[in-house]
C-alpha cells in the first residue's frame, strides 16, 4: 500500500517537478542560529501570513452569504450573526484573524527594523513589506464600510469629507470613493470590488515578491554588535555563513509551526469567546446618534487629526499619511549599510520607542475622543447633588439654564457630561461674574472651541447661569475674585 | 527532460523580410488592441455620470413656523434602487418670513457638517447645531459659531411651487462641492484647502 502511494507520488513528481523546484526552495539554508532561541525573533512574518490565509478562507466562507447591496447588506450581516450555522463566528474570526494580522506586521515590522534586518541586500523586500502593510491597512478600511451600519455609512463621509478638500481634482476624487453623488449602494459595491477583488490581489501579488525576495537574499542572521553591514562584502560573507547553515524546512521550520499555531488557536479563541463584531444599527443616515467611530488601525489618525489645530488639519489628512508612507518607504534607503544591532543603534531604537508612544497615547486620545461632545447630556445626565444643595432658588434656576442651554454636552459635573471643554466643577474659584459673562456671551475669541451665546440666551438666563456657576467651588475655597481688584497704577506710569 | 534557454541557440541568419514585416505587424496590432481595450475600459473606471437635478417637496409653506428650525428627512432621487434606507437623508428648513416683495424666505441646510460630513443636530433650546464628531457648531442660520469647521453649514438650492417647499436633491456636499453656487458666497474666508 505504501509503496503504491510512493508510486503516485513519484508518478506526479516527474510530471510536476516539485522535488527539483519546490523542495530545494522548502530546503534553502538558513543562518544556523536560527535553530537556537535566537530563532523565535523570525516567526512573525510567517504567523502574519498564516492569518491571512483564515482571511482568505473565512472571507469565501462570508462572501458565500453575505449580499453587497445597501438594501439588503445589513439584513444579510443580521442573517450571518444569528441564522446561518457559525455565521457568527465565521464574521468574528474574520474580523479577529484580521487583527491579529495587523498586529503581527507591525510586529514583525518593528522586528526587522530593530535587527537592521531592511540593510543590504534586502531593502527591496522591505519596500514590499511596506507594500503590504499599506495592503492590510487597506483591507481594515474597506472590510469596515461592508459592515454596513452608521459607522460604516459615517466613515464613508469622513473619508468623502477628507478626499473632497484635495485642491482642484477632490470633487473628482469624490465621486470616485463615492461612485456616485451620494453614499449608497454604489459606494458599498465599489468597495466590496475593493475588499474582495482588488487589494487582495495586490496583497497577494506583493506576498509572492516578498517571498521570493527572501529566498532570493536569504534570511539574515542575528544581528551582532560589531558586525557590520557593507554592500562590497556582504554577498560573500553571507555566502559563508550560509555554508554552515540549516534547511528551513527542518528543525527551523518548528518555530513558525509553533508560533502560528499559537496565533491560530488565540484568534480563534477570542472569535468563540467575544464574537462577531456588529452590525451595530441599520444604516439610516436620519437615526439619531450617529457618532462614528474608524476602526482600530486607525484611532491614532482619528486623535491626531482631532487634537491638531483646525490650520495643519487639511495638511494632516492629505499630506502627512502621504510623509509617514514615505518615510517608512525610505528607511532602508537613508541608512542601507553599518551595525545592525539595536545597542549599537541608539537612534533607531529611540525612533521606535517614540513612534509607539505616540501611536500608543494618540490611539488612547482616539478611543475615548474627549473631543466629540456628548449629544445627551444636556438631558440625560443628572446634576450632582451637591452642586443643588441648599442653593438659592436663582441659583438653581441657573442650574436648569445650564442643562437646558446645552452647556452640559461640552462642560462636565463632577466628571459627568461631555469633555470637549473644561469641567466647570470648580470654576466659581477660577472665574468671576464678569469673567464668566465674557466667556458665555463671547466664546472663545476668534472663534475657537465654544460658542458665543450672548444672542442665544436671555439677560436673566445669563444672569442665574452665571450665579450658578459662581456658586461652583468646593465649601472650604473662596470664589474667584482677585481680578476684580482695581489696578493701582503707579504715579508716572502712564505716557 | 529539462528544458532549459540553453537548448535554443541564437542564430546569426539575415532575417528575411517577411520576417521584419510580422515584427512591425505585431507591434502595430497591440498597441492597436492595447488602445481599443483600454479607451473604454478606462472611461468606464474613472468616468463620472451626469449630474441629475431632481426637486424634493418638503411640504406646504404653511406647515415652517415662522422662524423655526424643522428637520426633514426625505429619500433622495438620486438614489438607486438597491439603495434601501441608506438613501434616506435629512436637511434643517427654516421659515425666515417674507421679503420686501412678499415673497416666502427659506434657508435650507444640509444635515452634514462642513467639517468631515458628519450628521449635526439641531438644538431649539440654545439655538445651536452641534455635530458629534469634533465639535463643529453652528447657528441658526448656518454660520459657523465654533469648532474645526472651516466654513458654515452646505446650503441647499430652494424653490416655492404652487405654496410648497422644495429642494433640489442634494448630493453628498464638500468643501469644493457644496450644494449652490450662491452658497460660495457665504464661504467663510477662512477655507483652508
Amino acid at each position: 500500500m505504501f509503496n503504491l502511494l510512493k508510486q503516485i507520488g513519484r508518478w506526479f513528481d516527474v510530471r510536476l517537478g516539485i522535488s527539483d523546484t519546490l523542495m530545494p526552495m522548502m530546503r534553502h539554508p538558513v543562518p544556523r542560529e536560527i535553530e537556537g532561541p535566537l530563532g523565535w525573533w523570525y516567526v512573525f512574518g510567517s504567523a502574519a501570513m498564516t492569518l491571512f490565509l483564515i482571511q482568505i478562507l473565512t472571507g469565501i466562507g462570508l462572501a458565500l452569504v453575505y449580499v453587497p447591496a445597501a438594501d439588503k447588506a445589513y439584513e444579510s450581516l443580521l442573517y450571518l450573526n444569528y441564522q446561518q450555522p457559525l455565521g457568527w463566528y465565521l464574521r468574528a474570526l474574520h474580523y479577529y484573524a484580521g487583527s491579529g494580522m495587523v498586529v503581527l506586521l507591525l510586529v514583525h515590522m518593528t522586528q526587522v527594523f530593530m535587527h537592521g534586518a531592511y540593510k543590504y541586500p534586502r531593502e527591496l523586500t522591505w519596500v514590499l513589506g511596506v507594500f503590504l502593510l499599506i495592503c492590510t491597512m487597506g483591507m481594515f478600511f474597506s472590510g469596515q464600510i461592508l459592515r454596513w451600519d452608521p459607522d460604516a455609512y459615517w466613515g464613508l463621509a469622513v473619508a468623502g469629507s477628507m478626499a473632497g478638500r484635495v485642491p482642484v481634482i477632490g470633487p473628482r476624487i469624490v465621486h470616485l470613493l463615492l461612485g456616485g453623488e451620494i453614499i449608497g449602494g454604489d459606494s458599498l459595491s465599489r468597495f466590496f470590488a475593493l475588499h474582495v477583488f482588488v487589494i487582495p490581489g495586490a496583497l497577494i501579488a506583493f506576498l509572492a515578491v516578498h517571498l521570493w525576495l527572501v529566498l532570493k537574499c536569504g534570511v539574515s542572521t542575528p544581528p551582532v554588535a560589531g558586525q557590520v553591514v557593507d554592500p562590497n562584502t556582504y554577498d560573500a560573507t553571507y555566502h559563508e555563513e550560509l555554508k554552515r547553515g540549516v534547511p528551513f524546512l527542518g528543525d527551523a521550520i518548528l518555530k513558525d509551526v509553533l508560533f502560528s499555531s499559537l496565533a491560530v488557536i488565540v484568534v480563534v479563541a477570542i472569535a468563540a469567546i467575544v464574537g462577531p463584531k456588529g452590525p451595530t444599527a441599520p444604516p439610516d443616515p436620519t437615526l439619531a446618534g450617529a457618532n462614528p467611530r474608524p476602526e482600530w488601525p486607525f484611532l491614532w489618525l482619528f486623535g491626531l487629526l482631532s487634537l491638531s489645530p483646525p490650520s495643519v488639519e487639511t495638511f494632516i489628512m492629505l499630506v502627512f499619511p502621504v510623509i509617514v508612507i514615505a518615510i517608512l518607504f525610505l528607511v532602508p534607503f537613508i541608512s542601507n549599510r553599518g551595525e545592525r544591532a539595536p545597542s549599537r543603534r541608539p537612534a533607531a531604537v529611540l525612533f521606535v520607542i517614540v513612534a509607539y508612544t505616540a501611536l500608543g497615547a494618540l490611539t488612547y486620545e482616539g478611543a475615548t475622543a474627549p473631543w466629540s461632545p456628548k449629544m445627551t447630556a444636556w438631558s440625560g445626565d443628572p446634576v450632582p447633588e451637591n452642586f443643588v444643595k441648599e442653593r438659592s432658588p436663582v441659583e438653581l434656576q441657573g442650574a436648569v439654564v445650564f442643562q437646558y442651554k446645552n452647556c452640559r454636552n461640552c462642560h462636565a459635573l463632577d466628571g459627568v457630561g461631555g469633555r470637549r471643554g473644561p469641567d466647570l466643577s470648580n470654576v466659581g474659584t477660577r472665574m468671576t461674574a464678569n469673567q464668566l459673562i465674557d466667556q458665555v456671551s463671547n466664546g472663545t475669541p476668534g472663534g475657537g472651541n465654544m460658542p458665543a451665546y450672548g444672542k442665544q440666551m436671555s439677560a436673566n438666563e445669563m444672569t442665574v447661569l452665571v450665579d450658578f456657576l459662581v456658586s461652583l467651588r468646593p465649601e472650604d475655597q473662596l470664589p474667584a475674585g482677585a481680578a476684580e481688584t482695581p489696578i493701582v497704577t503707579a504715579p508716572g506710569a502712564h505716557e | 527532460m529539462d528544458v532549459t534557454s540553453q537548448d535554443i541557440t541564437a542564430t546569426d541568419a539575415p532575417r528575411p523580410g517577411r520576417r521584419t514585416f510580422l515584427r512591425w505587424l505585431s507591434a502595430i496590432l497591440a498597441t492597436i488592441a492595447a488602445v481599443v481595450l483600454s479607451v473604454p475600459v478606462v472611461g468606464y473606471f474613472f468616468g463620472l455620470r451626469k449630474r441629475s437635478v431632481f426637486w424634493v417637496d418638503l411640504g406646504a409653506v404653511g406647515a415652517f413656523p415662522l422662524n423655526q428650525t424643522r428637520r426633514v428627512n426625505f429619500d433622495n432621487p438620486l438614489r438607486q434602487p438597491w439603495d434601501g434606507v441608506t438613501a434616506l437623508t435629512g436637511v434643517y428648513a427654516r421659515n425666515e418670513g417674507k421679503n420686501e416683495e412678499g415673497a416666502d424666505q427659506f434657508r435650507v441646510l444640509s444635515v452634514n457638517c462642513a467639517h468631515l460630513g458628519c450628521p449635526v443636530s439641531w438644538f431649539p433650546q440654545s439655538g445651536l447645531f452641534m455635530c458629534p464628531c469634533h465639535g463643529g457648531v453652528y447657528y441658526a442660520d448656518g454660520e459657523r459659531a465654533s469648532g474645526p469647521p472651516p466654513r458654515g453649514m452646505f446650503h441647499c438650492e430652494w424653490r416655492i411651487e404652487k405654496g410648497r417647499l422644495q429642494i433640489q436633491a442634494p448630493h453628498y456636499p464638500t468643501l469644493q462641492d457644496t450644494l449652490t453656487a450662491s452658497a460660495k458666497r457665504c464661504t467663510d474666508s477662512s477655507v483652508h484647502v
